[in-house]
């Protein structure tokens, strides 16, 4: 199949602010609404021109549940504009690129914004099933005696909260939170806690380069519009860098952290994973057709995606199965890639994913290849860092590698990459990007 | 508005009609015949009189009352007719006309209902209380108001008596002695209407109204009370808040409005002849001319702006300062697209807190607000000078910086796009030097605080192109502000006659007179705030910049303001200027009592500075002098405008 030309034109993403106990700042349309109407500002054409807009999260809160909608109307991309949201946990964003181009291969769209969000700090807290059911029960009784009887039988027990993000990031198949599965591959690959801790500590130390050498600010040298919009809450408060950022983190900071998913025993603890984060990220996709009609100065086009399904309990190799075929397609080995993103779930499963490519073993049985696929060079992966300093608000990363990817080539005069996410329920997608 | 469905042949009027649907409920649509607007002239009236007299002889099952015009209910009396009576008789043959209509129409025998959609003001308000029910729909435009008193003159038609008995005399009497209008929501909930209800089942509900004629809501105890046997000390309350805001000899329509109720239940014909409360006396009273004049004034300030047909959608604002932060908001809050551009996004908070403020107080649904904040957006790059139909610059007084930066935007604007900057010190010809086509810049000239005052200054420069000023009072007005076309001469028209004013006040300061006593004789004089406070508000610095542009630079400053700026003490925003600021207020000593003299001695720059500049054409007319400087500068309103004021008092 020759595919279409899928150019992105620009992107921009809020601040990754981390979640701190309490409801954030910022619901998650105002996110993608701060973020996205700076970046359609910017745009030589107007937003009432978009094809579609399309959306990615995995938690909408209950008052905005097609969110993709609500957004483009608040951004004034007009009544007649489309929006949707798609969902595919933690690549929900990757999926609403995919979808995108979906539309343009087939000739529906030609201009599309498409994206990623979550308020993770917004996640709600449920009910127990013990108080739903007293509470039928409650509204049930019709006489004052009935009634009384009924609330004699409710128990303190039955208030306790469920936390609806733990339910959200535990898989519903195999009863694992997603911390559990990290626990495996490490098992599996024998990865130690120090290798962990020491991954986690190079991705705070990359995000502070490139906070501190202005690399989020943009680039108008080689075309670059500012990654990173500035956003303002309701007090006027100014929230312009990604805050989960830890400059102190060290080997000895982090070895203090107990286990948190495997308790006592385990290696995965809160400061080797990625953190719980609101954001957003959204990027312009257009056509030939589209860039020409507009005038459209384009960055980079997505030459290739891919999608792939594994066992849950191992969701964390997602990337591998994602971007193997990717590689094969276009005979190319892994060192080929001028740069590489992988989603930061777990400093276990990016440590992972290079071992399984290393792997005869892992390559041959589970891949199909002949051999293994070779040895990741790390100075091409992630050079900018990821989720455990940045955050991963699940619905918004998978756009965010690509947007990032895009940046990080051009900066380094790269032409190819691939951005891969892993998946939660088992799967990965991955992203073929090259620089124009 | 839907046809109802018929029963009858619709009966046409010039500027009403009549139906009658199946259930038997007639059905008036009122439809003013050559105008987009309902009003009462006499024609009008005599014929409403002459519906209401065939239908209490028909009879029907009830009546609806509702407007034919897309653009409200009722605005009340032709104001139009009503600035041309000339003579005593004739005003009191208007108020007697509708007096006896609406009366006739509260004493039909049957449901009345009046389904209000849109403005329903004045004498439309009046119609609607002589009904039996009111239904308000619950549409942004729909409010009620009894602004009469800010023409000098009082509802007249039964308002007096009427709206008390349906709010409460305490709701009634804050109605109608500043004339403040309240949406449908809150009509409801205050009682003046019976129902609030969307658009969709507005017929709907008003036909159920009828069938059902519900009991009306009876005034709760406290308020029947008040309206009862505390009314003299409610009188006595409400008279006592009065004199704190007016004077009765300067304003005396509150004063005749509150009497009409205490004494005479409303009735304008009770008032025996010579009493001030009387039509007659009010009808007489310089200031009614005064404030009718101003109405005038104001009217014609909205109709400069439809000179062009200039729309706005999108605007760019350069410099996120308290000016230009603010202009954006309200640009934003009126509906239209805003970029706000400064050199930092910490530069930009401060704009966007004031921002989310300003909707948070003025639009009072909370989406609506929203929408507000998410239509204004921040703009570090200028990107969004490519899309907009009207750039305002608002960068500091700078005249390099000014110059450079509309040569930037030349370049990338819109062909179409108006060229502004809010300038208040520099020639608009020096900045516009620097474009390739001089006639796109205008100048719009906002004054602080800018969500509060109307009046924008319209500076045509030199080579500024006649359509492109038009453009400009155009989208003033596509912003409910109100233009001023002025010359681009120092000062232009507001800041040039405040400065000698000012500038008597630091001098009366320096030769001892104290600042309370100044600022006192000005208020007396119908000021709204002292020059003194003024000059605190605005802040010292900026005035001695202003006053040392318009001076030329040769001009001594003042000791008195001098001093304080050596001392640092700039006003209001540094916490002490010639006042100290507590909590946003001036802490005044006692001060002496100001006598005329110094009124006069204050006040006489700036009436002279205004008729230089009228003489200097640096605005077109007398009339537009007295409109810029009464909305302007606040210059007494009851006075007619200063030149309006120097003409009658013979100087």
């Amino acid at each position: 199949m020759t595919r279409k030309t899928i150019y992105v034109v620009d992107g921009a993403r809020t601040p990754f602010l981390k979640a701190r106990n309490r409801p954030g700042p910022f619901s998650a349309s105002d996110l993608a609404t701060q973020a996205g109407k700076q970046l359609l500002a910017r745009q030589p054409f107007a937003p009432d021109e978009l094809d579609e807009v399309i959306l990615g999260c995995a938690a909408p809160a209950v008052d905005e549940v097609n969110i993709g909608r609500v957004v483009a109307l608040r951004m004034g991309c007009g009544q007649k504009v489309p929006g949707w949201t798609v969902m595919r946990n933690c690549a929900s964003g990757m999926q609403a690129l995919d979808s995108a181009i979906a539309n343009m291969e087939v000739g529906r769209s030609e201009l599309v914004l498409a994206g990623g969000v979550d308020a993770l700090s917004r996640a709600p807290l449920l009910l127990s099933e013990a108080m739903v059911n007293w509470l039928s029960d409650f509204y049930a009784a019709r006489t004052l005696p009935r009634k009384a009887a009924v609330v004699a039988k409710l128990r303190l027990a039955y208030l306790a909260p469920v936390l609806g993000i733990m339910k959200g990031l535990t898989d519903p198949n195999v009863g694992l939170i997603m911390g559990q599965t990290a626990e495996n591959l490490a098992y599996r690959f024998g990865l130690s806690r120090t290798q962990q801790d020491e991954y986690a500590v190079r991705s705070h130390q990359r995000v502070a380069r490139a906070q501190d050498e202005g690399w989020f600010a943009g680039d108008p040298q080689h075309g670059l519009a500012a990654e990173v919009a500035p956003i303002f809450d309701e007090a006027g408060k100014l929230y312009k860098d990604d805050d989960g950022l830890r400059r102190d983190s060290s080997i000895e900071n982090l070895a203090k952290l107990k286990p948190f998913f495997d308790r006592k025993y385990g290696t995965v603890t809160a400061g080797n994973s990625s953190q719980v984060t609101d954001g957003a990220a959204w990027l312009v996709l257009a056509t030939e057709d589209a860039v020409k009609r507009h005038g459209l100065a384009p960055v980079g086009r997505i030459a290739d995606s891919q999608w792939a399904a594994l066992d849950p309990a191992q969701m964390g190799l997602g990337p591998v199965h994602a971007a193997t075929p990717i590689l094969r397609r276009h005979r190319l080995a892994l060192n080929d890639l001028d740069l590489w993103e992988i989603n930061e779930a777990f400093a276990a499963q990016v440590l992972a994913c290079l071992e399984a490519w290393k792997s005869d073993e892992y390559c041959t049985t589970q891949l199909g290849l002949d051999a293994a696929a070779g040895e990741l060079d790390v100075d091409r992966l992630n050079i900018d860092g990821g989720a455990i300093a940045l955050g991963h608000p699940v619905g918004s990363s998978g756009a965010r590698i690509v947007l990032h990817l895009v940046h990080a080539l051009k900066r380094t005069g790269g032409r190819k990459g691939i951005a891969s996410i892993c998946i939660g329920g088992g799967q990965g997608g991955a992203m073929l990007v090259e620089t124009v | 508005m839907k046809p109802v469905d018929n029963l009858s042949p619709v009966e046409e009027y010039r500027h009403f009609r009549l139906e009658t649907d199946r259930d038997g409920i007639a059905w008036l649509t009122f439809d003013r015949a050559g105008s987009s607007t309902n009003t009462f002239s006499t024609e009008v009236m005599r014929e409403l009189n002459t519906v209401l007299d065939v239908l209490a002889t028909r009879k029907p099952r009830g009546l609806v009352i509702r407007s034919g015009k897309s653009s409200g209910f009722i605005a009340g009396a032709d104001v139009e007719e009503f600035t041309r009576i000339e003579s005593t008789a004739d005003a009191l043959a208007i108020v007697r006309r509708g007096w006896d209509t609406l009366n006739k129409l509260a004493a039909m025998p049957f449901s009345t209902v009046a389904l209000v959609r849109g403005f329903c003001m004045g004498g439309g308000l009046e119609l609607a209380l002589a009904c039996r029910y009111r239904i308000a729909v619950d549409e942004p435009g729909t409010r009620f108001a009894l602004p009469e008193v800010t023409l000098g003159i009082l509802p007249g038609w039964g308002g007096v008596m009427r709206l008390p008995r349906v709010i409460g005399p305490n709701a009634a009497l804050d109605m109608m002695m500043t004339g403040r209008s309240v949406d449908a929501r809150r009509a409801k909930r205050m009682g003046l209407v019976d129902a609030s209800v969307p658009t969709r089942v507005m017929d709907n509900s008003a036909r159920i109204m009828v069938l059902e004629a519900p009991k009306p809501r009876e005034l709760p105890l406290k308020d029947r009370l008040m309206n009862g046997r505390l009314k003299t000390l409610v009188a006595k309350i409400a008279l006592r808040q009065l004199e704190k805001k007016a004077r009765r000899e300067h304003y005396p329509a509150p004063y005749a409005i509150l009497e009409l109720w205490l004494k005479h239940d409303g009735d304008p014909f009770a008032p025996p002849e010579g009493d001030p409360a009387s039509i007659a006396c009010l009808a007489q009273h310089p200031t009614t001319r005064s404030l009718i004049r101003i109405f005038g004034l104001q009217e014609r300030m909205k109709s400069l702006g439809k000179e062009s047909d200039f729309a706005a959608k999108r605007v760019h604002v350069v410099g996120a300062g308290t000016m230009g932060g603010d202009i954006a908001a309200v640009c934003a809050m009126r509906g239209l697209t805003v970029t706000l551009q400064d050199q930092s996004a910490e530069r930009l908070a401060p704009a966007m807190k004031r921002a989310a403020a300003l909707f948070g107080k003025r639009v009072r649904d909370k989406l609506r607000a929203r929408d507000a904040m998410d239509r204004l957006i921040p703009d570090v790059s200028g990107d969004g000078a490519r899309h907009a139909d009207v750039i305002i610059e608002a960068i500091f007084e700078n005249l390099e910086a000014k110059r450079a930066l509309f040569a930037r935007l030349e370049k990338i604007a819109r062909p179409t796009a108006i060229l502004a900057t809010n300038t208040s010190s520099l020639k608009l010809a020096d900045i516009g030097e620097a474009l390739a086509d001089p006639a796109r810049l205008v100048g719009l000239h906002f004054f602080n605080p800018v969500p509060q005052l109307q009046l924008v200054e319209v500076v045509a420069g030199e080579r500024t192109g006649r359509e492109w000023a038009k453009k400009g009072a155009a989208f003033v007005r596509q912003i409910d502000k109100l233009p001023l076309p002025v010359k681009d001469s120092p000062g232009f028209l507001v800041n040039r006659v405040l400065g000698p004013y000012l500038l008597q006040a630091f001098k009366l300061v320096d030769e001892g007179v104290a600042k309370e006593t100044v600022d006192a004789a000005a208020t007396r004089f119908g000021m709204p705030m002292g020059p003194i406070e003024l000059a605190d508000t605005v802040g010292l610095d900026i005035c001695a910049a202003a006053g040392k542009s318009l001076a030329g630079g040769d001009a001594a400053m003042p000791k008195s303001l001098a001093t304080l700026i050596d001392a640092g003490k700039l006003g209001k925003k540094s916490g002490e200027g010639f006042y100290r600021w507590v909590d946003g207020k001036p802490r005044k000593g006692p001060g002496g009592e100001p006598s005329d003299a110094l009124a006069n001695r204050l006040i006489e720059p700036y009436l002279a500075e205004a008729k230089k500049a009228v003489e200097e054409g640096v605005v077109a007319d007398a009339d537009l002098a007295d409109a810029g400087l009464v909305f302007g500068t606040g210059f007494a309103p009851f006075r007619g405008g200063p030149l309006h004021y120097m003409a009658r008092r013979g100087s």
